[in-house]
């Protein structure tokens, strides 16, 4: 045991977008995850909870759920670090529709990729030499600094923004687009920044950086938000893009 | 908001960067000097230099918050897009009027 205390009271949400909040009480371990906490419910005490995961070591970005208010991943996040009175509150990602209990809907989230381009659009074929990437370039490194997203939607559910502007494309698909608008194999970025640059893009952003400080990868979106900006009214004022 | 809008805003806003502090040191200068209404309308009458300085701001003023007011509107109100569009531009007219109202008042007076 990491503290004196034997039993966490546990708070989960239950039913869909009008359900509530209902109370466990798990058996406090040692180095115990949010995710344990929740798995525990679900094998000993309710196997009807909903929820959602796979991998358990942060690769694969599906167990983000709201602990105590604040969007995490779970099997990444300790008891020990969030309860800080032996309590948890545990809900689904706030921004996205409840499905049931803490799995919520991502189809919206991933939509948003889509309208944000953030698919590869090649500008060779496999017949063409390998292009050669120098990694030390300021286009690269930027690249680099956003391509560890995992998905997880922490980012989206933390968002001032798209709590209030429900179009707006949020800081995965825009960090997703400003990765593939600094690959330099990329022949897309006129239409990705046209679709940036619309209602809802990247100038929507009121650059609060929650999505920086909640981020469990340490990624800085409102940076790359920030450097679509940029590129966005560069070529908007060169006549390279129309609103 | 969009990147047609976004560079309006922030165009207005780098403009007014300048202007603002000019008309600041301007308050300052004429309650210092403890001019009246009179002394200051004396110097300013058919002036096309300070007619053009508050015209410029009026004009500046007028856009930029007229697009901060549509997204706050956007984005806290259930307006639509389009609704709130019309509404910020009506309150940016109504600005604009009240300013530029204002500015010939000061150079014509």
């Amino acid at each position: 045991m990491s503290g004196p205390q034997q039993e966490l009271s546990v708070s989960l949400w239950r039913g869909g977008q009008d359900g509530r909040y209902e109370n466990y009480t798990v058996p406090r371990r040692e180095s115990q995850t949010v995710l344990d906490v929740v798995t525990y419910v679900q094998r000993h005490l309710d196997p009807t909870l909903s929820y959602r995961f796979a991998c358990r070591v942060g690769v694969c970005g599906s167990c983000a759920m709201t602990v105590n208010g604040k969007p995490r991943w779970t099997c990444r996040t300790h008891v020990a670090k969030v309860a800080g009175k032996g309590r948890l509150e545990i809900g689904p990602l706030e921004n996205l529709p409840v499905i049931k209990d803490l799995a919520t809907d991502m189809a919206e989230f991933f939509q948003k990729w889509q309208r944000a381009k953030g698919v590869f659009a090649p500008s060779q074929t496999r017949h063409d030499p390998i292009a050669q990437i120098r990694p030390n370039t300021p286009a690269r490194m930027a690249a680099d600094a956003a391509i560890e997203c995992i998905n997880c939607g922490v980012c989206y559910a933390g968002c001032d923004t798209v709590r209030w502007n429900f179009e707006y494309l949020g800081p995965a698909a825009l960090t997703r687009a400003w990765t593939l608008v600094n690959d330099q194999r990329d022949a897309g970025n006129r239409e990705r920044l046209q679709a940036v640059a619309a209602n809802g893009g990247c100038h929507s952003c009121h650059s609060h950086q929650s999505c920086q400080e909640l981020c469990p990868q340490t990624l800085n979106p409102t940076a790359a938000i920030a450097g679509l900006k940029r590129r966005a009214a560069a070529a908007y004022l060169k006549g390279e893009i129309k609103i | 908001m969009n990147v047609r809008l976004y560079v309006w805003q922030r165009g207005t806003a780098a403009l007014m960067a300048v202007l603002v502090p000019i008309h600041i040191a301007i308050i300052f200068y004429a309650t210092r000097q403890q001019l009246t209404a009179a002394d200051i309308l004396s110097r300013t009458h058919g002036s096309v230099v300070w007619a053009s300085y508050y015209g410029l701001f009026v004009a500046a003023a007028s856009i930029h918050a007229a697009i901060g007011v549509r997204n706050i509107l956007t984005e806290w109100s259930p307006l639509a897009d389009r609704v709130a569009g019309w509404c910020a531009a009506f309150f940016g007219g109504v600005l604009a009027l009240l300013g530029f109202h204002a500015v010939i008042a000061l150079v014509l007076t």
